[in-house]
């Protein structure tokens, strides 16, 4: 999304669309990325239930992934799984190995 | 001036400071006021609450628990849609530091008078402008008044500059504590219906309270955004340096009371200025008619507008002058001169306007300051033309210097 100027932008940083939070990209922040394993996964869903950002993806009653635009890296959800079915990667390694 | 006839006529009457303003804020009927009292201002919220029990306006008025609860109370009716006002002063204003900023930020519009007072410690309730000048940065318009008529009126235009659309900032309108805040001076009281139509019908663009356009006020706005809006902010006061002088002369042609930036008295010939703003110049001005009648070529320069800077107009006054002093009625410490007269010489510079400069702290703490004392700057400022030196250049007038 391009970013708007000072002249664009609304006074004061007024939001007139509600839901708009969706569009801001607090991924951009995530030093470290968590990565479902779903061999191990049961589908209990308390990565879903725990993730303060509604970022794990879930389809059907089961994980299917992480909204990584919106997934700050906390790390709760690994911590939370009874599995140990997400673990927690470097995102600068995630990166490098997407490429 | 053969307009005079068209100028609407006010009533004259001997009022209080604080009752002016009161009064004003009746004439206004502001949708809510939030305040809490504190000295010298609270005369203001008294007199007004009064207004408010009697049914004399339509204004809900909300005695909160604090300053920080006024200023918050304040911006929240606001941002709902509604004329809010409210009034401090020193630590009160002080008690609102981290809301004004919000305020400010979130393009509020706000009219409140401040009833200036110095701050502790020492406990000191009377008048000197630190509680204002100390707030300058927080993004708030200023404006003073030098007596009891400019309270008024600077009341009244207040509330049409801060919701100009091209403006959109809370405004401070200050007046000394006391000094006039306390004391009985002449004011013209202009008809309610001249005030009401000068004042015009309150609009907001966004209020939170139109449910059918939800909006979302000082949100979340982090390294990638937040630059971008304070340029909004800047940009805002330009705009203000522009329309605060129009506004003054659209009052001016309705009451004959023009106002700008800036005010001089007696400086077209003048070669020694001293710069001022509030009531002192009252005082300043007995000092330069006496001075005068001894043959003095002295002038005042009144500023009326601290934020925005009108550099401009204050360079332009100042232009050729052989010496100036500039008053400050602050306790602000750590540069080596006061803020008017950090602003005053950063005009002068930037413009290459080659002049000496001196800096006069007076009046803290409410200490008077007598024409007597002004006739001896004057004295100064013709050793500082004529030697051309400006050492010290930060001084202290009537200070028991020993």
């Amino acid at each position: 999304m391009a970013k708007k100027g000072w002249k664009k932008l609304s006074p004061g940083g007024l939001v007139t669309e509600a839901g708009s939070s969706v569009e801001y990209q607090t991924g951009t922040w995530r030093s470290w990325r968590p990565v479902v394993d779903r061999t191990k996964c049961n589908y209990c869903l308390r990565c879903w239930a725990y993730c303060p950002d509604g970022s794990v993806l879930v389809e059907d009653g089961r994980v299917v992934g992480v909204d990584l635009d919106h997934c700050k890296g906390c790390g709760i959800c690994a911590c939370e799984c009874p599995q140990q079915a997400i673990t927690m990667v470097e995102e600068i390694k995630a990166k490098l190995e997407e490429s | 001036m053969s307009h005079v006839a068209e100028y609407v006529q006010g009533e004259a009457v001997a009022l209080e400071g604080d009752f002016v303003v009161a009064e004003a804020m009746r004439q206004i009927n502001p949708d809510v006021v939030a305040a809490y009292p504190i000295t010298p201002q609270t005369e203001i919220v008294q007199k007004f609450s009064e207004f408010v029990a009697n049914g004399e306006v339509d204004t809900e008025f909300i005695a909160v628990e604090s300053e920080f609860a006024a200023m918050s109370a304040t911006i929240g009716a606001a941002a709902a849609g509604a004329r809010a006002m409210t009034a401090t002063c020193g630590a009160g204003l002080a008690l609102m530091w981290e809301m004004l900023w919000c305020a400010s930020g979130m393009r509020i519009p706000i009219v409140m008078t401040v009833v200036n007072r110095s701050l502790s410690a020492p406990l000191n309730i009377l008048t000197d402008q630190t509680d204002m000048m100390a707030s300058r940065d927080t993004g708030w318009l200023q404006i003073y008044a030098e007596n009891h008529q400019e309270a008024y009126d600077n009341t009244l235009q207040a509330v049409r500059i801060c919701s100009h659309p091209d403006i959109k900032i809370p405004i401070m309108a200050g007046l000394a504590g006391f000094v006039l805040g306390h004391t009985l001076g002449r004011v013209e009281i202009l008809p309610d219906d001249v005030v009401r139509k000068f004042v015009g019908e309150h609009h907001q663009d966004h209020p939170l309270l139109d449910l059918a356009h939800p909006v979302t006020i000082g949100a979340f706005d982090h390294h990638d955004n937040f630059f971008e809006h304070k340029r909004q902010q800047w940009e805002a006061f330009d705009n203000a340096l522009k329309i605060i002088p129009e506004i003054g002369e659209e009052f001016g042609r309705l009451t004959g009371r023009y106002y700008g930036h800036v005010d001089p008295y007696c400086l077209d010939d003048a070669d020694l200025v001293i710069v001022i703003i509030g009531s002192g110049a009252g005082a300043l001005r007995a000092a330069i008619d006496e001075m005068r009648a001894d043959g003095a070529k002295v002038g005042m320069l009144k500023l009326r507008t601290f934020r925005p800077f009108p550099a401009d107009a204050v360079a332009d006054a100042l232009r050729g002058k052989k010496a100036i002093a500039v008053m400050d009625r602050v306790t602000c410490f750590g540069g080596e001169g006061t803020p008017t007269f950090a602003e005053v010489c950063q005009a002068l510079f930037t413009r290459n306007i080659d002049t000496k400069v001196v800096n006069y702290i007076y009046g803290v703490g409410g200490r008077d300051t007598v024409p007597a004392e002004f006739c001896q700057v004057y004295a100064d400022l013709l050793h500082v033309a004529e030697t051309g030196n400006t050492a010290p250049v930060r001084r202290y007038l009537g200070l028991r210097d020993f």
